[in-house]
């Protein structure tokens, strides 16, 4: 077995490979949800209408994508320079303890001028996370994959330390949390009484942001080139350390606001359960949406369903929620192999 | 001669996408004959080579070794029937000896101890009878490049190879390494191996070959016996049409425009600099022969603005610059054709537009603001496809897509555009067919006549021979008084590349 390189896809074929994806990983879980002894047929269905089946499981699901949204983008801007983030979860932690901090009445301001001011500590805060990792990789050649991964667990115990400590809340009846934001620090809701939150729009004008760096910048075009090309970015007169430094400060710096958004707009608190992992899962997100910042919409929408309907469907079907890793897991190994093969032909022999 | 075929290929088709790679090519390989392959880059030599060694399947056809038909997509039974290839890039492990390269994967893993006495008395048998002197202890790293490849067919013939396929072997050799290479083949083909020859160099082919067959855009255009053509038939077989050779004007010397002052540099892909003096001056084209490995990289790497010195210094028009990088070059007016289009020259998967504005895109014309002016990009690309008559299918196509000589037409357009002062072109016209190799040379000459400082670095002699108004030799990181148009015969300049005069100086040039 061999591959063989093809020219580039056209742009149907691009858009077919990931549904395709999508449909190898419905079959290949087939076997696990027969294993459990339930109809596939039945659990997708359940699956599909807890995610979508009703206004509430649909604003849900919006909901559950916005922080995936904000690490897809993350981890779409920093893969595209070959800036192997791997530390979204401790640029999104960062991102809510500076939310706190700022957020619990040290700032005596109205809303308007409180939630930017707060946003852009936040993304500075992120951001700054990620320039040490960055610095360790250009001037040392330090793989940022371990450094990356590493500041994870260092910053969640960092925060750990800081809710048994100065951020906890004396009203908390010992729980490690901290105090609620102030209502002027909180993201109003869409719509009255409902969850989604003003947050999903933010994460929204981001990815079209990102976009737009991405396509009709000066910057987006050296991130790009220092990606595909580091020798050649830097023949042609690219500074590519400072280019993978700005990518890290913009990569840090949006993984830090799902932080910001989670605390701000949903959980009103820090704990240390804010994020059940959005900063891997966006690597999911964002590979599945193949890099692209819009295409980050609807991955992560698409992966929040997923583990919004696995809960409906577990209630129904008694097939256990875990199904919903497995198929975020297989999701990403069928879409890997997907766009292998958007590049390359298989000849067996 | 026997007349029975030890290789035929029977309609050898292969297709990549659209890409008709080989169509349906057929020929027959003699016992004791030198067939070469001709053909541009592109024209589908190096696919048709890898079909017959495994590495490809083809889409149709059959290839036949010794009357028995050659399982497709198996390295290992290509070997086995006899079939050795001599790679353009060695395929050694340096830090081991010529006998273990030689003898590597020839025994079972099972046996306790290597019988090394016997394959020693091999290894000196073989070079022995072929001329192909070397020394079995050393280790290959100590090695020159024309030993290395004396290894690399010893290996073959170490492996009973019957048939040797060499791919432009004389690339890297100088003059008296490539006549004792046509020495050896003269006697493998004695003791009745048959030798398939790629290569693009017409008079090589000419002095090698008993048939050439010529490749172009994936079919065999043409079979001939090599007594019964000449060289202008072959060049125009190769690209469809007859070829002029560039005509050069008299010289016109203007100032001085950037020079080296005994700068020194750290190894780098050969040799390092070692207290090198250049001074290119406008309106002159600067040849630099010699053999590869010898600093050319390194001093087109420093002139590209992509190394730094470690002694001596760099000026332009007089004022020395102490900060040298690619922006730095860039914005004194100094023009870079790299050596590796792919590698260095271009960022593949970005489109032709993007790779065009590439080292320019901060200037005003191309940005405001940190935004993209993609309708002047766009348009620029445009200009430059139809300027240079690029073949490519849009702006949009990634760069990747094009074949090397019109990725070099448009790498040059992007350099010479900005109608820049001094021009480095390292080995601009390497892997191109004779076409573009001619446009190429017409481009620089014209560059030359406005009044450009032109530095030629090229491994292939008659290239340097046709457009240099002064050449230099590099060896061993250090240059040769230079001399005018003419002045040396090549074989003066041959032992300048070997390195056998003491004619080197410090302020040479």
């Amino acid at each position: 077995m061999r591959l063989e390189p093809k020219p580039a896809p056209s742009l149907a074929v691009t858009l077919l490979f990931p549904l395709a994806a999508i449909a190898t990983t419905l079959v290949l879980t087939s076997i696990l949800v027969l294993a459990a002894g339930a109809s596939p047929l039945s659990v997708f269905y359940l699956v599909a209408k807890g995610a979508a089946g009703s206004q509430f499981a649909l604003l849900e699901t919006l909901t559950r994508a916005t922080p995936l949204i904000f690490t897809g983008l993350a981890i779409a801007v920093a893969f595209r320079a070959k800036l192997w983030n791997i530390g979204a979860e401790a640029q999104l932690y960062i991102g809510g303890v500076v939310t706190v901090v700022l957020g619990t009445g040290a700032l005596p301001l109205p809303s308007v001028i409180l939630i930017p001011v707060i946003m852009v500590a936040v993304m500075a805060a992120g951001a700054l996370l990620l320039l040490g990792p960055a610095v360790l990789k250009t001037r040392f050649g330090v793989d940022e994959v371990v450094t990356t991964l590493l500041l994870n667990f260092i910053v969640l115990l960092f925060v750990s330390m800081l809710l048994e400590g100065v951020l906890k809340d004396p009203m908390g009846l010992g729980w490690p949390q901290s105090q609620k934001v102030v209502a002027e620090a909180q993201l109003p809701r869409l719509i009255q009484g409902k969850r989604l939150h003003y947050g999903f729009v933010i994460a929204l004008a981001s990815a079209v942001l990102v976009w737009v760096v991405m396509k009709k910048t000066v910057l987006g075009y050296e991130m790009r080139a220092v990606g595909l090309n580091p020798e050649g970015a830097r023949f042609v007169g690219i500074l590519v350390n400072r280019a993978l430094m700005k990518t890290a400060l913009l990569s840090g710096g949006l993984a830090a606001l799902a932080g910001f958004s989670e605390v701000s707009g949903l959980k009103g608190n820090l704990t240390l359960d804010l994020s059940p992992g959005y900063g891997y899962t966006g690597i999911v997100v964002a590979m599945l949406a193949m890099l692209n910042p819009l295409g980050v919409i609807a991955s992560a929408i698409f992966v929040a369903g997923i583990f919004v309907g696995a809960d409906a469907m577990s209630r129904a079907a008694k097939v256990p929620s875990y199904i919903a890793d497995v198929m975020v897991a297989t999701s990403l190994l069928t879409m890997v192999v997907a766009i292998l093969l958007t590049r390359f032909r298989i000849r067996w022999r | 001669m026997s007349s029975n075929p030890v290789l035929r290929l029977s309609r050898i088709s292969k297709r990549f996408g659209p890409l008709r790679a080989n169509e349906a090519i057929s020929f027959d390989l003699k016992r004791g004959e030198v067939i070469a392959l001709l053909g541009e880059n592109g024209a589908g030599k190096t696919t048709l080579m890898n079909i017959l060694f495994g590495h490809y399947v083809a889409d149709e056809g059959t290839v036949e070794a010794f009357g028995k038909p050659l399982p497709p997509g198996d390295p290992r039974a290509a070997l086995d029937a006899g079939i050795g290839m001599v790679h353009q890039h060695f395929t050694l492990a340096d830090n081991m000896t010529v006998q273990e390269n030689i003898a590597l994967g020839t025994q079972s893993l099972w046996r306790m101890r290597l019988d090394r006495a016997a394959a020693r008395r091999r290894i000196e048998q073989l070079s022995a009878d072929f001329g192909l002197a070397v020394e079995p202890a050393a280790t290959v790293s100590t090695l020159s490049v024309g030993e290395r490849q004396r290894v690399e067919i010893l290996k073959a013939l170490y492996r009973e190879a019957r048939i040797l396929i060499l791919d432009e072997p004389t690339a890297v050799l100088t003059p008296a390494e490539t006549d004792a290479l046509f020495r050896t083949l003269k006697l493998l083909v004695a003791k009745d191996l048959s030798i398939i020859f790629i290569s693009h160099k017409l008079h090589e082919v000419m002095a090698v070959s008993d048939r050439v067959l010529v490749l172009r855009s994936g079919q065999l255009v043409g079979e001939r016996e090599t007594g019964a053509t000449d060289r202008k038939e072959l060049a125009a077989l190769m690209v469809g049409q007859e070829v002029k050779p560039a005509e050069v004007s008299p010289v016109k010397l203007g100032a001085p425009l950037l020079a080296l002052e005994r700068v020194s540099t750290t190894p780098y892909n050969g040799a390092g600099l070692d207290k090198v003096s250049l001074t290119l001056t406008a309106g002159e084209i600067t040849g630099l022969a010699g053999v590869a490995g010898n600093g050319q990289a390194v001093l087109a790497a420093l002139i590209a603005g992509i190394r730094r010195p470690t002694g001596g210094s760099i000026s332009i028009a007089g004022r020395e610059i102490a900060d040298w990088s690619p922006r730095v070059a860039l914005a004194h007016g100094v023009a870079r054709i790299p050596e590796d289009r792919h590698a260095i020259g271009s960022i593949g998967d970005m489109s032709v537009t993007e790779n065009v504005i590439a080292e320019r895109y901060r200037s005003p014309r191309f940005s405001r603001m940190g935004f993209l002016n993609w309708k002047a990009a766009g348009r620029f690309a445009e200009k430059l496809i139809a300027d240079y008559d690029v073949k490519c299918p849009s702006p949009e196509a990634r760069i990747r897509l094009l074949s090397g000589g019109n990725m070099q037409k448009l790498i040059l357009g992007r350099a010479l555009d900005p109608d820049p002062a001094v021009i480095l072109a390292s080995q601009p016209t390497r892997g191109l067919d004779v076409g573009a190799v001619a446009y190429v040379h017409r481009m620089l000459l014209e560059a030359r006549d406005r009044g450009a400082a032109i530095l030629l670095i090229s491994e292939d002699l008659e290239e340097v021979l046709a457009l240099s108004d002064r050449i230099i030799v590099m060896s061993k990181g250090r240059l040769s008084t230079p001399s005018s148009r003419g002045e040396r015969s090549i074989r003066e300049l041959g032992e300048l590349m070997a390195g056998h005069s003491g004619e080197h100086s410090d302020h040479a040039a």
